[in-house]
């Protein structure tokens, strides 16, 4: 157990200092001067302004100094969770603003990447082998995943938010509130929420549902279903042994999708204008704020990878086999 | 009487019509008796121990009657028949190695499968049969991966047999063995029946000679029917359908065996079950048919307890 753990976390450790590594190398090999670019680009017309941040960037970068120490410097400033000062907003410290921006897209992923999750599996195991509701599931999962992503977040957007004007259609709340703890302003938060996440929920939905289903029957038909049954065990027995079975796919498949679902989220706040990391991924671009894009890819990538090793935890809770394939079989 | 089987139709249901799998198969199993089950692949050996227990999608009983005990088995109702299954008639199936849930450790599994069927588990009984088949007692708090496949196997043994059902079909346990597991699953089988958590079994497998070491009687099918039914004994010296001995005779040696052989050597194949020829179905192939063959053969009793279906026996 101990090995299997040390194994993942030392993969895990690998990906990020390679992660962290690729980061540092971007601007420190691109052609050119990225300080004088960046600084010029940042259209500051202040020359107190430009100064400041000429230094400023020129220390930070530190390119008086040996590539070795450059690079330990900045591993240094990783671990005070320092990432520079913002361009767009300066003189914002990047960890701020990405602070700002983290709450939003976790309050949006985490619960849509879950609620599809559980809700598809539930959908899909309830479905399998029961002729009417495996009509209607899987016609209506199938549409759902071959749906592309950006026309269904476009609908959702005209027929809720345009036409039917139920919800609003951009932004993470109104800009006529100041967030607060009131209550006005937690309902305006999750009216604006809505649209976003269900458009992330439902695209998701229909591919677990299906999955789920297939997988299902494949426990149905299996030798340990097929005893039970010839033993008299009544189906609940059966099924929810198929269901436990069912799910550890389900669980690899959600690790395995999970980077393509944090792409999803942050094509979503893009198009719902949400203020989470990946409007400010397409604000650190549009501004060449070069700090603010590290800083959120840095955080991205940390994200992904402890959400990965979490499910490596709950899946070897839930499934027996990978215990005893660590202690070692015995004859 | 334990078990009387009359004129038991089980066809599959297939897009060319109907596999008569099961084709008229009458005979009757004693009180603790041992019937051996012998056949070439396709005789329709599985397809009877299914009918018996739990008849699969494509099965379709057409007609005979199964009674147990004197009660008639509803085969072909599968709700009716739950009542039957595990208490009365029970399985030790082909699959064994891959029969228990991977993911519940198998002392649970066990539990909830007794629960599930209205019964207490009896730590203690399940316990001491555990020490009969010389299975460790911690087996229960292991999950299935931890077992070998012989240790598997004993298990199912176990759990098929905890509730001292009257019949029980054991459809090739020993194949996926090597020699000396298939004597210790042998002799545990046995044991069962001598203990009487078994009152009778039939016992399902390609190796005659294995079965007749086992089986008190032997009973040979040849594409869905009955071809002779015998006392083990009898079968193995003094068979007298064509077709056994053609298998007795493809065996090395009456008494000392290559466990591996199979039964095979005998020119020609089965016909084909969706389309069967009138008459005797082994004619295409036997040495000495002749023109009464053309009329199907019925089973005669030619001596006590001897059966055998052929014009010439
Ligand atoms: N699901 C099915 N659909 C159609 N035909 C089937 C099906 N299962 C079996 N059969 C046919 O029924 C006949 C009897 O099959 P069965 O499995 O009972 O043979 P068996 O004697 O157990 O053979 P083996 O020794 O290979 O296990 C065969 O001709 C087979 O082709
Ligand atoms: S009935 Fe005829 S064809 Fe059939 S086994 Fe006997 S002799 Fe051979
Ligand atoms: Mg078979």
């Amino acid at each position: 157990m101990r090995q299997y753990f040390g194994r993942k976390l030392l993969v895990y450790g690998l990906t990020f200092f390679v992660a962290v590594t690729i980061n540092w190398m971007v601007p420190r090999f691109m052609p050119g001067d990225p300080v004088s670019s960046m600084v010029a680009r940042a259209g500051v017309s202040n020359p107190g302004a430009v100064e400041t941040m000429r230094t400023y960037y020129t220390n930070l970068f530190g390119f008086d100094q040996p590539l070795w120490k450059q690079y330990a410097n900045f591993w240094a400033a990783l671990f005070q969770g320092d990432f520079g000062i913002s361009i767009w907003v300066f003189p914002t410290p990047v960890s701020e603003v990405i602070m700002g921006a983290v709450p939003y897209t976790l309050g949006l992923m985490i619960p849509s990447v879950l609620l599809s999750w559980v809700v598809g599996n539930w959908a899909g195991a309830f479905a399998a082998r029961r002729r009417l509701l495996d009509n209607t599931v899987l016609p209506v999962g199938y549409v759902l995943t071959a749906m592309p992503y950006m026309w269904l977040a476009v609908l959702l957007a005209w027929g809720l938010g345009v036409v039917a004007g139920v919800f609003p259609v951009a932004g993470g709340y109104s800009f006529s509130l100041q967030p607060s703890l009131s209550v006005e302003f937690v309902a305006d938060l999750l009216h604006h929420w809505v649209l976003p996440f269900l458009s992330l929920f439902l695209v998701a939905l229909g591919g677990w549902a299906i999955g789920m289903r297939n997988m299902i029957i494949y426990e149905l038909e299996s030798d340990y279903s097929n005893y039970l049954s010839a033993l008299g065990a009544p189906q609940r027995l059966i099924r929810r042994y198929a269901f436990r079975n069912a799910v550890l796919p389900q669980i690899t498949g959600l690790a395995l999708q999970l980077g393509v679902l944090v792409a999803g989220a942050l094509v979503t706040e893009i198009v719902f204008s949400y203020p989470g990391l990946g409007s400010l991924i397409l604000k650190a671009i549009q501004n060449q704020d070069f700090f603010l894009l590290q800083g959120t890819f840095m955080f991205i990538v940390l994200g992904v990878l402890i959400a990965n090793f979490i499910i490596d935890i709950v899946y070897v809770v839930v499934d027996p086999r990978t215990r005893a394939g660590m202690a070692g079989a015995q004859a | 009487m334990s078990l009387r089987v009359s004129e038991l139709r089980v066809y599959y249901r297939t897009l060319k019509g109907d596999v008569k799998a099961l084709d008229d198969v009458s005979f009757t199993m004693r009180d603790g008796e041992i019937l051996g089950l012998a056949g070439e692949s396709g005789c329709g050996k599985t397809t009877l121990g299914k009918s018996l227990i739990r008849m699969d999608g494509r099965m379709r009983h057409m007609g005979g009657t199964v009674e147990l005990d004197g009660r008639e088995l509803p085969i072909g109702d599968d709700r009716r028949m739950n009542e039957f299954r595990f208490h009365e008639v029970s399985l030790i199936p082909q699959y064994s190695m891959s029969a228990m849930n991977p993911t519940r450790k198998i002392g649970k599994m066990v539990g909830e499968l007794l629960g599930s069927r209205g019964v207490a588990l009896d730590r203690a009984e399940l316990e001491s049969r555990l020490d009969l088949v010389e299975l460790p007692r911690k087996v229960l708090d292991n999950y299935p991966i931890e077992l070998s496949g012989g240790m598997k196997q004993r298990m199912v043994m176990v759990i098929s047999t905890l509730l001292n059902p009257s019949l029980l079909i054991a459809d090739e346990v020993t194949s996926a063995l090597d020699v000396s597991t298939q004597k210790a699953v042998a002799k545990a089988l046995i044991g069962f029946r001598d203990a009487g958590f078994v009152k009778s079994m039939i016992f399902v497998t390609h190796d005659l000679a294995l079965t007749s070491h086992i089986a008190d009687t032997i009973m040979v099918m040849y594409a869905g029917k009955l071809a002779e039914k015998a006392p083990a004994k009898v079968m193995v010296t003094a068979p007298r359908h064509p077709y056994t001995k053609l298998l007795i005779n493809s065996l090395p040696e009456v008494g000392v065996r290559h466990a591996d052989k199979k039964l095979s050597g005998i020119a020609g194949s089965p016909p084909s079950l969706l389309d069967p020829p009138a008459g005797c179905r082994f004619r295409a192939r036997c040495p000495v048919a002749g023109d009464e063959c053309g009329q199907e053969p019925p089973v005669v009793e030619v001596e006590p307890d001897h059966f055998v279906a052929c014009w010439k026996a």
